[in-house]
């Protein structure tokens, strides 16, 4: 598997770690109650399909990046830098 | 007082020669670390401009002026290698020394490309990594940084506190190229 990094290019899979759900990048505000707190930390869904989740360029550029992914195929379908992507400027829903 | 004495990370360990590629150290040189503070890129490069008369390099891509040379090295950051850094850049970038923080080795020679493409999983060809490219890989197990300095000289920064393993896995692979050009 390759994935094309916004800043390095299309790079070997082995230079990348894989984190989880993108939607970590959306928190919830200090103020947010216990419920939205614990749906952000402990519930995920589990699609088939294209998904949309946080890898870690660390033998590389260092970027966080927003990779989409179809989790059926394999086949990846966008890369963005973490900053860029919309998760990183929106709140979680409750 | 006592006169400490700056002993280069390899020492001991380079030069080294096998087959028709070398691997040596270069002399210990100023390496700082410039990471440009958010909305502060543009004033940064002009800073550099202006100090060193070095461009601020795209990712991938290194710049020179005067013996000093400005190294792409990871997201927004760039490693300043050979010249102390001037003061003037401090309004705009955090500016961290890190002589002591890097090994910096040189591979070169005939076959230096085939051994590096042992090592790491860049492609090497010359329409993905012309001569003044750069870019931050693995070599072998480690993270590093690997400039292409010349035809077939590649200069490669990695962790000093990593030096004899980042020496051990290059001269290893040295070896064995070495070992199957002679069939
Ligand atoms: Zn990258």
């Amino acid at each position: 598997m390759r994935i094309v990094c916004p800043l390095c290019g299309e790079r070997d899979s082995r230079e990348f770690s894989y984190k989880g759900a993108a939607l970590a990048l959306a928190y919830p505000s200090e103020e947010a109650g216990f419920e939205a707190w614990d749906d952000y930390l402990h519930n995920r869904d589990n699609p088939a399909g294209p998904t949309r989740e946080l890898w870690y360029h660390g033998s590389g550029c260092t970027s966080w990046l927003v990779v989409t992914r179809n989790t059926t195929t394999h086949e990846i379908l966008s890369v963005e830098l973490a900053e860029d992507a919309p998760e990183s400027r929106q709140e979680a829903s409750a | 007082m006592i006169e400490l004495v700056a002993k280069p990370p390899c020492e001991g360990l380079l030069p080294v020669t096998i087959g028709t590629v070398t691997l040596s150290e270069p002399d210990m040189a100023p390496l700082t670390l410039i990471a440009p503070m958010k909305g502060k890129e543009v004033a940064l490069a002009k800073a550099m401009q202006t100090a060193h008369k070095l461009e601020w390099p795209e990712a991938g891509a290194t710049s020179g002026a005067n013996g000093a040379a400005l190294v792409w090295f990871g997201r927004a950051q760039a490693l300043l290698v050979g010249v102390a850094a001037s003061t003037k850049l401090n309004a705009h970038a955090a500016v961290a020394d890190q002589s002591d923080a890097w090994a910096r080795v040189v591979l070169e020679g005939e076959d230096a490309r085939e051994v590096l493409a042992r090592l790491t999983p860049l492609d090497m060809r010359d329409r993905a990594f012309p001569v003044g490219a750069t870019a931050r890989s693995e070599v072998f197990h480690m993270q590093a940084s690997i400039t292409r300095m010349g035809a077939d000289s590649w200069q490669i920064i990695g962790f000093r506190s990593m030096a004899a393993t980042l020496v051990h896995d290059l001269t290893r692979a040295m070896e064995s190229m070495a070992a199957r050009s002679q069939r």
